[in-house]
């Protein structure tokens, strides 16, 4: 198998629709044959991020790159960055709205579930500018 | 335990995959944040909540969840609904409250997750 490059537009104004990304790429790994484990890693690290894009920062962009050894996922927004990286990656800690809570999200679990279900993780956030995280599975 | 099984302990109405009603189901997670319960990961397990949105069954369907459990009367809308029966979620809507569905759930011998790892 080459390396699949998936690219993916996260609209920022419809809740409703966030994780459809997501899906997709669960979709497409389900079809490559790779082990559920792996497949529901990469599934959750991304919805996850996703769902963090839609409520915190307008929306964004998604890369995926599918490869036997290992799953690559690029996240990027333009939204307020993260002021204090340490604290977000804290569980239960969030900045999130009552109005987001209400939602289902908000919990503080979301960077902390992304570690978890990652092998690697790099945030790079400058507050004004944006977000992007890199995320690897690997796959054996 | 099969869903079949839930749906009678919790005098639930099925609102869609009532073909996958024999399926059975491991354990279970209560609760009205998602992202509590993306951190619970479990095989083959059922979902309950008292929220009703499309990121409800998207959670699932991350989560390779078979069912999901509406409680305290809460009806998802059609769209709801047909993300589900395209994603072979069982939804099952129950009367009762999450915290006396989740204790019959469990007095029925049904795990949760068994806390933090």
């Amino acid at each position: 198998m080459s390396i699949l490059k998936l690219h993916f537009k996260v609209d920022g104004s419809d809740f409703t629709r966030a994780g459809e990304a997501s899906g997709e790429v669960k979709k497409i790994l389900k079809e490559l044959g790779f082990n559920p484990d792996v497949i529901r890693n990469v599934s959750i690290a991304m919805y996850e991020g996703e769902i963090n894009m839609v409520i915190h920062a307008g929306g964004g962009e998604i890369d995926v790159e599918i490869s036997p050894e290992v799953i690559s996922i690029v996240l990027t927004d333009r939204g307020p960055g993260i002021e204090d990286v340490a604290l977000a990656m804290k569980e239960g800690y969030s900045t999130a709205s009552d109005n987001i809570r209400s939602l289902g999200f908000g919990a503080g679990m979301g960077l902390p579930n992304i570690k978890k279900y990652t092998d690697e993780m790099v945030i790079d956030t400058k507050v004004g500018a944006g977000t992007v995280i890199r995320l690897k599975v690997f796959v054996t | 335990m099969t869903v079949n099984e839930i749906k009678s302990i919790l005098a639930a109405d099925v609102l869609c995959c009532e073909c996958l009603l024999e399926n059975d189901v491991l354990s279970a997670c209560g609760s009205d944040m998602m992202s509590d319960v993306l951190a619970f990961a479990k095989e083959q397990a059922v979902l309950l909540t008292g929220l009703v949105n499309p990121q409800v069954v998207r959670t699932a369907e991350m989560m390779d969840m078979k069912c999901i459990v509406f409680v305290r009367g809460k009806h998802p809308e059609e769209d709801i609904v047909t993300l589900a029966k395209d994603r072979n979620i069982i939804l099952l809507c129950t009367d009762l409250e999450m915290f006396t569905s989740c204790g019959l759930l469990f007095a029925h011998g049904l795990q949760g997750g068994g806390g933090k790892k």
